[in-house]
């Protein structure tokens, strides 16, 4: 699965990241979380406000800085929805 | 479904109060339904009963001393910072929160999908519109300008939300309430909005709008579905945003607030009516030109235009004042600079600041309508 946190202009953004890799590590994630600070690739993710968070291509969350339980609640989410879909694959 | 009936029922509420008001004004008169307002404008929002309050706790504990002596001048300096200083902190938490949660069914991403469906002025005015619930910061200015304009979204459109965003909000409004009374609180918010309108508008006709970075118009559209959001997330998101805001703002409020004594109970009056009073032909430009780079959100200039109001400066100045710190300032402009070319940016920066220009002295020449 891949993990993407979005934005790195202020520190709200940074907090994001923080609390994303310290959720994806208490789920025991093994890949890295990606951190995208390129603005054209935020944009072309279909992000206008940062933080964010896309999970696989989806973005789960706009415009705020997520906590560690909020971000772990997403990643969890996204996570047994693959299983069920990987499943009929 | 469920979303459909909220909307009607909000907009059936709000029909109805406006004919109940018209009703009651002309049935049982004008005088009757200030009433209702003032209350709201003067002790809700306007908190003097709290003025009042620390008026007594102060002299209660110093004693009572004439006017115009220097401890009556010392209390009266102390009560006005400690009431204003407490009544800019309750009103910014209480409306953040409330804001925050309108604004969290208005993420950009949905504001650019809702304005794709309209054009001509009508995409102006709902842009200026949508400007006031959208959250904004001069930090995230450049993805939305960027996002707006891949989606095709016309230069005009795009500034007018650029332009009203920061200078009128929903919470901008309730302050203004509180601190001026309604009538003022709504022409600002409505010179805000037709400021808007009217400064996308020559920018997109003059062709100016064009003067964009390459960059910019290069690149791929996504349209996305803005993650959907429970009622616990909206809340929380609220509540942090109250926290982020107070805590970012406490020094501009700090400082806002001992100006505001200053002038309040230093500076005398005619100083200020002779350079800013409604008479005085330069105390627009002034305030204009003083304000403009200056970088402050309107919690920390209310105080300061608060108190210049009540000193005798001119009702045109004070707005062009609060307009000019919230409308521009460098960091938004330096952030600008960086998407649009430099002849655009000086576009800008013009039709803004004859645009506020204008509206202040549009304000001091008919000032006393509002008195």
């Amino acid at each position: 699965m891949e993990i993407k946190a979005l934005g790195g202009c202020c520190k709200k953004t940074i907090a994001n990241y923080e609390a994303i890799v310290q959720a994806a590590k208490e789920l025991g994630i093994q890949e890295e979380v990606i951190h995208v600070t390129d603005m054209n690739e935020i944009m072309e993710l279909g992000v206008m406000s940062t933080p964010g968070l896309v999970i696989d291509g989806k973005v789960m969350s706009v415009g705020r800085a997520l906590t560690v339980a909020r971000a772990k609640e997403l990643i969890s989410k996204a996570m047994n929805k693959c299983s069920c879909c990987c499943g009929k694959l | 479904m469920k979303r459909k009936m909220i909307k009607w029922i909000i907009l059936i509420i709000l029909i109805l109060i406006v004919i109940t008001n018209i009703l009651i004004g002309i049935f049982v008169g004008w005088d009757t339904l200030a009433i209702p307002w003032n209350f709201i404008s003067d002790q809700i929002l306007g908190m003097k009963w709290l003025n009042s309050l620390i008026g007594k706790l102060i002299t209660s504990i110093s004693g009572e001393y004439i006017a115009s002596t220097w401890q009556y001048k010392i209390q009266s300096a102390i009560q006005f910072f400690v009431y204003d200083f407490i009544k800019i902190g309750v009103l910014l938490c209480l409306l953040i929160f409330a804001i925050s949660y309108i604004q969290s069914y208005f993420p950009p991403e949905r504001t650019r999908k809702m304005l794709g469906k309209y054009h001509g002025i009508w995409a102006n005015i709902i842009g200026a519109l949508l400007g006031t619930v959208t959250p904004f910061c001069s930090c995230s200015s450049i993805p939305i300008f960027i996002g707006f304009t891949r989606a095709g979204l016309s230069s005009g459109v795009t500034f007018s939300f650029l332009i009203s965003s920061p200078l009128v909000d929903l919470g901008s409004l309730m302050l203004l309430v509180g601190f001026f009374g309604w009538p003022i609180a709504i022409a600002y918010v409505f010179v805000g909005l037709v400021l808007a309108v009217v400064g996308g508008t020559l920018i997109e006709k003059t062709g100016l709008g064009r003067n964009v970075e390459e960059f910019v118009l290069n690149g791929k559209v996504v349209d996305i579905d803005s993650p959907a959001l429970t009622q616990k997330d909206r809340l929380s998101y609220a509540l942090n945003q109250v926290w982020q805001t107070y805590k970012k703002m406490f020094i501009y409020i700090l400082i806002g607030v001992a100006i505001g004594c200053l002038i309040h109970n230093v500076i005398p009056a005619d100083w200020i009516e002779a350079l800013l009073g409604s008479n005085a032909w330069y105390g627009v430009l002034l305030a204009t030109i003083l304000g403009t780079p200056m970088y402050a959100d309107i919690f920390g200039t209310l105080p300061i235009a608060e108190a210049l109001y009540f000193k005798g400066a001119g009702l045109g100045t004070i707005l062009s004042f609060m307009m000019s710190v919230t409308a521009l300032s460098l960091p938004s402009l330096i952030m600008l600079r960086k998407v649009i070319k430099p002849k655009l940016l000086f576009a800008f920066i013009l039709i803004v600041v004859v645009g506020i220009i204008l509206i202040g002295y549009l304000f001091n020449f008919i000032g006393y309508l509002f008195i």
